[in-house]
């Protein structure tokens, strides 16, 4: 059990997929605006990834196997897509209110590379299929977590009395910066 | 080469066989109103009624929050079609949402020099042309909406109103003044 408390800590913090690994930074960008949305896409994105990394492991120890190792990117791709599209319908069906303010980016989870980065690295890490569900979900995690900070920090830089050149994307890129510096400071907390 | 086919196979399958019945079980029907107002609205996506287009407008009238007057290309025609739509009385345009004439936009192609600030702001695409190339409007294609005026650095673009000819006139649908009624409807 501690081993996989250590996966999500680890995901979550030391090896944070936005911070460190900077993977999945189009949504963390775009989706930052409002604190809701970025609650909501995280949501979205957590189900999605949880779901892609427990799926890609059991194509990739089932169904591919070794042989046929040259078809990961090309399987998951496949799998996240539909599992994409079905993310999307069913928040169309439970919730239009967070599908016409995600819009566009709810698609587009498709495309974030934190969604095939992880799965990836679960293969590359040799996890088994708990461990690559909890890598997945710790993942999607310290995504939400950024996601939910970064656009904390937005709104509040709304009012903030920011120098004419620096406004709009420019503050939020430094900021951006400055926080992937301050995550490094989790390196070390687990050996 | 034929497990890596069947294995793809498998999973296309197994994939659509699952979006399928979730496409059936999470059907959802888009509000039908919304789609009837669209319909009605003359799809000129102008945001002269402070939306960013014929749909929203739409869906903000579908939800009571926005009033039936808000579209200058539609004319009064189309606040009577909408009022009828919707079951309510037609109010006139009022402040400074006025309906124009109908015009397209016309670039002075001596003036202009090829920054595609108007190509951007175009909602519907009828400009064409290239960095420091020569743009032009598809006349066919403009609605109007002057929304390419504003942006222009060398202020190059006039609308010219479409005058009726042979080739474009049509019946006038009888249009009462609305104006008129409603004042004529508030003395008594």
């Amino acid at each position: 059990m501690t081993e996989y408390l250590l996966i999500l800590i680890s995901a979550v913090f030391v090896n944070n997929i936005v911070m460190v690994k900077i993977l999945g930074l189009c949504p963390f960008m775009g989706v930052s605006k409002k604190l809701e949305t970025a609650i909501g896409m995280g949501a979205a994105t957590t189900f999605v990834l949880t779901l892609a990394s427990g799926s890609s492991y059991l194509i990739n120890h089932y169904l591919l196997g070794p042989e046929l190792s040259y078809l990961t990117t090309l399987s998951f791709i496949v799998v996240i897509a539909g599992i994409v599209q079905f993310t999307e319908m069913v928040i169309q069906k439970t919730s239009p209110v967070l599908y016409q303010v995600l819009g566009i980016y709810l698609p587009l989870i498709t495309t974030n590379c934190a969604v095939l980065g992880i799965p990836l690295l679960n293969v590359q890490a040799k996890h088994n299929f708990m461990e690559s569900l909890f890598f997945g979900m710790g993942g999607a995690l310290g995504f939400t977590l950024v996601l939910v900070l970064f656009a904390g920090m937005r709104e509040r830089m709304e009012g903030a009395d920011v120098p004419v050149i620096f406004k709009g994307s420019a503050i939020a890129m430094v900021t951006a910066g400055l926080m992937s510096l301050s995550f490094m400071g989790f390196s070390g907390l687990i050996k | 080469m034929l497990s890596a086919l069947l294995v793809m196979a498998a999973l296309a399958i197994v994939l659509g066989a699952i979006l399928g019945f979730a496409a059936i079980k999470f059907h959802t029907e888009g509000n039908p109103m919304v789609d009837k107002i669209d319909a009605v609205l003359p799809q000129t996506q102008c945001g002269q009624c402070g939306f960013p287009g014929c749909k929203p407008y739409a869906t903000a009238i579908a939800s009571g929050e926005a009033p039936i007057n808000k579209c200058p290309p539609g004319g009064e025609e189309g606040i009577q079609k909408l009022a009828e739509l919707l079951g309510v009385d037609p109010i006139p345009f009022g402040g400074d949402t006025q309906p124009k004439p109908k015009s397209v936009a016309i670039i002075d192609e001596n003036t202009c020099i090829g920054c595609t600030l108007c190509i951007q702001a175009c909602p519907v695409d009828a400009i064409v042309g290239a960095a420091k190339q020569m743009h032009t409007i598809v006349a066919s294609e403009c609605t109007g909406c002057e929304l390419c005026i504003a942006p222009c650095p060398v202020d190059c673009i006039t609308m010219q109103i479409i005058e009726e000819k042979i080739t474009n006139w049509k019946w006038k649908y009888p249009v009462y003044a609305l104006n008129a009624v409603a004042s004529a409807g508030a003395t008594p």
